[in-house]
């Protein structure tokens, strides 16, 4: 069972989660953040609900949409806006972007900008923690997206036949940009692939914090005791358009405004207001937030960027 | 002749449009490119007037793309895939280049396959180093491909509906940065030919080497160097494979200088091959070492001032003209 303290650590994690991507989406229209990104906002439960079920030391693999896996995972707001900004004092050195925020030391292995090759890589980090016996899982964040990608394939099969400590979590937000999952996949629910690869295969709702996390917490149970991996779909759903470019043509306004009215945050919100948790608390832990999301933009703008010569000595390790 | 004035995405859009008229085999496969007409909006209409079965929308799944792309081919259908952006031509690489280039060959002269496969290339948008690539150097190094790499909307159009009416795998490598520039293309149909350069500019005093948007900057240069009574000729090759050697040869022989401007990291990239042909086929006529112009040996970083600097801009090409003349 969670505590109140824990469910309150939850909410604080996503609404920051939701305010970081406001404040980036706003930067990004006064020209201080450049390139594209892709919006985390409707699908934060998915992100803190499942970071909530691991150790501090276990690992991530996040994706193209990953603000809200770093900051669930532990991640500095203030590194991660350096990093959109493209400053040095950025996660990656402002070398990454949005795409590819990495901290390694507080256990996120990074995202990437290729759908689906995060599946492979988690199932590597899998291993190693497996030969190190170190206790250790590696949660994988993919999209629906990328299970159609071989990459997916072959990766989750090497996990289930090495039994490996991984947690396989599909954030099913119903479309891959502008595809649909319904012209996708041949099958009704994702979860069920599972079978196919011989390991449980369980659906969480993903717009709902306390599910995803009971979902996971057994998952990662299973992993830490060589039960192997599990692979768990978390419908959900994206508020915004898939990038910047996106002019949401293939989705409905009825469609979106459904979804929207079944916003995590909110939901939780309800949810602690019922436990009897006052407003005031709830107004305290928004407004400390939002001074934390104020602090993070003016450290970017304030940093300064790497130059050419320190970027060149990047490219391999001595 | 009449002209009308078109942008590069819209040449490409148009090429295929007419081929996919002509030729019921010609067919589009590749993610997001119906309702959503494309990543770069190059596609945009065409499943409206093609239908769903010639405009395929497929799952994230570059390799069954490719392949089945090739697989068409090979029973008679003239695909055109469409890889979203470069990068990602190494999830489908196997099908590249061990099945669609080496098939015919493979099978000793008894298959053809006539597949097309466009792809964005290169930097400058901010997408860092999963979307920023230039891979054309990669696949210029496998024999029974053909590569494109076109600069103007004039070319896109002409050069993409003779790839599509050509007979072998032929990577189409289309510039994220050129898709909105304009160019006046004729009304008429036509085609222009694959392994044919054009000269984009004459001069005497050295000849610049490139394709793609490097033929635009060293365009610029070219004018900046003018002022300074330097007669830039810049030759674009538009097609890297086959390749235009006459051209270059020619062109060297009235200016006996040469750079190579390209953009994807300097060691062991395409511009390197041009620097080795001037070397065996032009020494007598080279008057300076032929030198090239690439892009830093680094992925491509998010941030923008060094994303500027990873890839030749028109002051490098200015300098690198003037270190070969001195
Ligand atoms: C291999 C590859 N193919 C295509 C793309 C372009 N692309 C970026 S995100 C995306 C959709 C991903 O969908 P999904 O996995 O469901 O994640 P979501 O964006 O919905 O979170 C596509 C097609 C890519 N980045 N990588
Ligand atoms: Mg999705």
């Amino acid at each position: 069972m969670l505590t109140q303290e824990e469910k309150l650590r939850m909410f604080y994690s996503m609404y920051l989660i939701r305010r970081f991507e406001e404040s980036a989406e706003e930067l990004y229209m006064a020209g201080k953040i450049w390139g594209t990104f892709h919006l985390y906002i409707g699908e934060e439960a998915v992100a803190v609900g499942a970071c909530s079920a691991l150790h501090p030391d276990d690992y991530i693999t996040s994706t193209h949409r990953g603000h809200g896996h770093c900051l669930a995972k532990g991640a500095d707001v203030k590194r991660m806006m350096a990093e959109l900004m493209g400053k040095r004092t950025g996660y990656c050195l402002g070398l990454g972007g949005s795409m590819h925020i990495a901290d390694v030391e507080k256990g996120n292995l990074g995202a990437t900008g290729i759908v689906g090759s995060g599946i492979p890589i988690a199932v590597g980090a899998a291993l190693g923690c497996k030969m190190q016996k170190n206790g250790k899982v590696v949660l994988c964040f993919f999209g629906d997206g990328a299970m159609n990608t071989g990459a997916f394939h072959e990766a989750v099969n090497l996990a289930a036949v090495l039994k490996l400590p991984v947690i396989f979590l599909c954030e099913n937000n119903f479309y891959a940009m502008s595809f649909s999952v319904k012209k996708a996949f041949g099958i009704q629910d994702i979860a069920e692939r599972a079978a196919g690869y011989g390991m449980p295969g369980v659906i969480v709702d993903g717009m709902d914090v306390l599910a995803v996390y009971e979902g996971v917490s057994e998952a990662v149970r299973r992993a830490r005791n060589n039960g192997g991996p599990t692979l768990i779909e978390a419908k959900t759903y994206r508020f915004k358009g898939h990038s910047k470019s996106d002019k949401n043509v293939y989705r409905t306004k009825e469609e979106i405004k459904m979804w929207m009215e079944r916003c995590p945050i909110k939901r939780l919100e309800n949810h602690l207001l019922q436990e009897g948790i006052e407003a005031k608390v709830l107004d305290a832990l928004k407004e400390k937030a939002e001074q934390e999301i104020q602090e993070a933009v003016r450290f970017g703008m304030e940093s300064e960027e790497l130059t050419l010569e320190e970027a060149r000595r990047l490219v391999y390790a001595d | 002749m009449p002209t009308k004035t078109v942008t590069y995405a819209e040449a490409i859009r148009e090429a295929l449009r007419e081929e996919m008229r002509k030729d019921p085999g010609v067919f589009l496969i590749g993610e997001d490119i119906g309702l959503y007409g494309g990543a770069f909006g190059v596609t945009q209409g065409l499943l409206e007037e093609f239908g769903e079965e010639r405009v395929i929308d497929t799952p994230i799944s570059e390799s069954a793309i490719a392949g089945a792309a090739i697989g068409a081919a090979l029973v008679g259908m003239r695909p055109v895939a469409e890889i979203m952006f470069c990068d990602f031509l190494t999830l489908c690489a196997d099908q590249i280049v061990n099945q669609g280039a080496k098939m015919r060959f493979m099978f000793g002269g008894k298959a053809k396959v006539p597949f097309v496969l466009r792809t964005p290339m290169g930097s400058g948008t901010g997408a860092a180093g999963h979307h920023s690539g230039s891979l054309e150097s990669w696949f210029t190094h496998i024999p029974g491909l053909k590569v494109v790499a076109p600069a103007t909307p004039r070319d896109a159009k002409g050069l993409l509906k003779s790839a599509i009416q050509d007979n072998n795998p032929v990577l189409f490598f289309e510039h994220k940065l050129l898709y909105r520039t304009k160019d006046a293309i004729p009304e008429e149909e036509y085609y222009l030919p694959l392994g044919k350069g054009e000269i984009k500019r004459e001069g005497r005093d050295i000849t610049i080497i490139a394709y793609s948007i490097m033929v635009m900057r060293s365009l610029e240069a070219a004018k900046i160097l003018a002022q300074e009574s330097i007669e830039v000729e810049v030759i674009d090759l538009r097609s890297l494979r086959p390749l235009d050697e006459e051209l270059m040869l020619q062109s060297v022989k009235k200016t006996n200088r040469a750079v190579v401007v390209y953009e994807p990291p300097q060691f062991g990239a395409f511009g390197a091959e041009m620097v080795s042909l001037l070397m065996e086929k032009a020494f007598d006529d080279l008057d300076a070492p032929v030198l090239r112009l690439g892009g830093e040996e680094m992925p491509p970083p998010y941030n923008p001032n060094l994303e500027r600097r990873l890839v030749p801009q028109v002051e490098d090409i200015v300098n690198i003209v003037k270190q070969v003349l001195q």
